[in-house]
């Protein structure tokens, strides 16, 4: 039994390992990639459009509206990036119904990559948005005293982030790989459905607190800042 | 009782002990979150939508506490450090 994707090492030369969590990432950016510019090679603005691009506009509305309703009102600016990100985790959570596949979340090295990811996008949108000064007044607010504090949460989200993701990746997998060997038949199955939900619901998890943070860092002129931020200390 | 020894008791009962224990506290938050959401959905059928997307996400931000100890339980389980480092050492002796 292994603890991550990571020790399944198909080609190895010198330092450098092809192992299966970045044969799988390939193969899942390859497949989003083609899905996406394939589905966008003939696009109309008539009512009469593709089944193609009827889905993605779905898909692309979709993350827009839920950006907005988090408090980030121009969504255009954080649909690539946040949209991105919750394609990405949800594709290697339902790409689990193939046989032979390990979904390269389930290793803390893609999590961990991830969640610096959104660690740099935090002060990189509220810089853009805000100004360097305004972002960092952030840190000393509502007390200098809670200086240190701020700058702890920053950094334990990051590690959260990280950690609740791959703990929810590797625990599927886990508990599958246990019940294989106890109960061989009817358990694996339904544990494979409700591992499909929960990976779908830690990639709408993934993203919305991405976008919490971000709407935080950026929202700071706004003045009071609504329930969401509340979601912070998870 | 060599320290080999001492440690893989050490280990075994620790990693139990952190799920165990460590399951109470998130089963005890998530029943009462999925109870208050029962009392919520039946007085407000309407905010059905709005309520189920807060409960879901406000449930696995609980369990993910759970997801922490199942991390530690099965680090210590099969990627202890201390037990690999003390074999490594009985090894090269």
């Amino acid at each position: 039994m292994h603890l991550s994707p990571d020790e399944i090492v198909f080609w190895q030369h010198g330092v450098f390992k092809l192992n299966a969590t970045l044969l799988f990432t390939w193969a899942i950016m390859l497949a989003l990639a083609l899905g996406a510019k394939l589905g966008t090679r003939r696009l109309v603005a008539d009512l009469q459009c593709s089944r193609w691009q009827n889905a993605l506009e779905i898909i692309v509305l979709g993350i827009s509206r839920q950006i907005e309703t988090i408090g980030l009102p121009h969504p255009e600016k954080y649909r690539s990036f946040l949209g991105t990100l919750f394609l990405f985790v949800a594709a290697c959570a339902l790409c689990t119904v193939l046989p032979g596949y390990e979904p390269p979340t389930s290793s803390l090295s893609t999590t961990t990559a991830l969640a610096l990811c959104v660690f740099a996008a935090v002060p990189f949108f509220a810089i853009r948005e805000e100004g360097v000064l305004r972002y960092l007044k952030t840190f000393v607010e509502p007390t200098p005293i809670l200086l240190p504090f701020n700058v702890i949460s920053e950094l334990s989200r990051t590690l959260a982030l990280a950690v609740r993701l791959f703990g929810n990746m590797m625990s599927g997998a886990m508990i599958l790989a246990i019940l294989i060997s106890i109960t061989p038949f009817l358990f694996p199955i339904v544990m494979t459905v409700l591992g499909l939900l929960t990976g779908l619901v830690q990639a709408y998890i993934f993203a919305i607190l991405a976008a919490v943070y971000i709407a935080a860092a950026t929202r700071a002129r706004h003045g009071s800042a609504p329930a969401t931020t509340r979601l912070d200390h998870g | 009782m060599d320290s080999i020894t001492f440690t893989a008791i050490a280990s075994i009962v620790t990693a139990g002990l952190t799920t165990g224990v460590g399951c109470i506290g998130p089963a005890l938050g998530e029943g009462r979150s999925v109870a208050t959401a029962m009392t919520a959905l039946a007085q407000q059928p309407d905010a059905a939508t709005s309520i189920t997307r807060t409960l879901f996400v406000g449930l696995a931000m609980i369990e993910s506490t759970a997801i922490y100890c199942f991390v530690v339980s099965m680090i210590l389980i099969f990627a202890n450090p201390f037990w690999n480092h003390l074999t490594e050492a009985a090894a090269g002796k």
